[in-house]
């Protein structure tokens, strides 16, 4: 049955895809194509769609193929198995946290683990935006409408905060880049 | 405003405008959960994106219930990440149901590609603050440059390692350091 299918489908991923959406995208291909949902070029289109509308990729990825499998109800059902592992775990962890806070080797790992991720999220920040700006290392390609677009936010958030002495808010970047391509890419 | 409807209004905006995965996500939440309505500290927030990165799931879920959890008990968390789901689903569902070329309307793909700048610089900038903001022992400085430019040379060079393994690795790490130096025997963590 494909409503059960799909609910055991992407409660595996849900439950094992440790580390956000990239990470999440293989294992979303090895269930959809074990299942023989979709075929590969489809997967592709979606992966490309999902990247591109707001939200977690995985969320909108389980959307995508629960609804082009059963309509909406398979996109109800799809998105909601892929929740609900991550849901239980953190009601779990919160229950627990406060006492394992307290718990000196729990402030170690932790000590390690918070520089850690500050670390990554600094270098996926520049690997991103060098990639969107210049290309790749192999392939270098100076991008000078995406330089353009970066002047205008960069531009944009300074200005900003020395005129109302305030952080320009993030949802607003997000409105100004996106204007900024439309206007940018369509001359 | 009600504590629950404010939570859904909330991560319903954080949800619509997160584009590009968690890390983008970063900015908004700290914006929205820290600074406006200080739902949660900075330093939940550290730790929240620690408990985040480290269960399965979409981090943008994770930080959901975690807030909603921490604001309003079960309930809470369920709404917040109602809200997180819903403007996805919307828009995904529209899109699969009518658009079969929605990635050829140019409009949107040029849209999107100004927001690929965008998302950058935000996720950069939410890198920053956490440095500015960061505990400047020593030992922290010294993950979070081998854990950058590890990341950084893992993403050039296309290696097959990924971020949670590089995880675990600074968790034992760290956890050794602590051990050898005796702190075991001292009373609180060495992070007081």
């Amino acid at each position: 049955m494909i409503y059960l299918e799909l609910f055991l489908g992407f409660l595996k991923v849900g439950f094992f895809s440790f580390g956000g959406g990239y990470a999440a995208i293989s294992l979303i291909r090895d269930v959809v194509m074990d299942y023989g949902w979709i075929d590969e070029e489809m997967l592709a289109y979606m992966i490309a769609v999902s990247e591109s509308t707001p939200g977690p990729i995985m969320v909108n990825l389980a959307t995508y193929v629960g609804s082009q499998q059963a309509g909406f109800l398979g996109a109800l059902i799809a998105t909601t198995a892929v929740i609900m592992p991550s849901f239980f775990i953190i009601l779990i962890i919160m229950a627990l946290l406060k006492s394992l806070l307290k718990n000196k080797y729990v402030q170690a790992v932790l000590g390690g683990l918070k520089p850690c991720i500050i670390g990554i999220v600094l270098a996926t920040g520049i690997f991103m935006l060098f990639g969107t700006l210049l290309g790749s290392i192999g392939a270098i390609k100076v991008n000078v409408q995406a330089i353009i677009i970066a002047g205008i936010l960069v531009a944009s958030m300074v200005g900003y905060q020395y005129a109302a002495k305030k952080k320009l808010s993030p949802i607003i970047l997000i409105v100004i880049s996106a204007v900024a391509g439309i206007v940018v890419y369509g001359v | 405003m009600n504590i629950l409807l404010d939570l859904f209004l909330t991560f319903a905006k954080i949800g619509l405008f997160t584009f590009g995965g968690g890390y983008a996500m970063i900015s908004i939440i700290e914006n929205h959960c820290v600074e406006r309505k200080k739902w949660i500290s900075h330093d939940e927030m550290s730790n929240m994106l620690v408990v985040a990165e480290s269960t399965p799931g979409p981090i943008a879920v994770n930080c959901a219930t975690y807030t909603g959890y921490k604001m309003a008990g079960f309930m809470g968390a369920l709404i917040a990440t109602l809200g997180m789901a819903v403007p996805s689903f919307v828009v995904i569902f529209l899109i699969s149901m009518f658009l079969d070329n929605f990635l050829e309307i140019t409009i949107i793909a040029n849209a999107f590609k100004g927001i690929k700048v965008g998302v950058g610089i935000l996720i950069l900038n939410a890198g920053i603050n956490m440095v500015k903001k960061m505990s400047k022992k020593k030992k922290a400085v010294i993950i979070m440059i081998c854990s950058c430019v590890a990341m950084l040379a893992i993403n050039i060079f296309a290696w097959n390692f990924s971020a949670i393994s590089m995880m675990l690795i600074a968790a034992a790490v760290s956890l050794i350091l602590f051990i050898i130096s005796g702190g075991a025997k001292q009373k609180g963590g060495e992070e007081e």
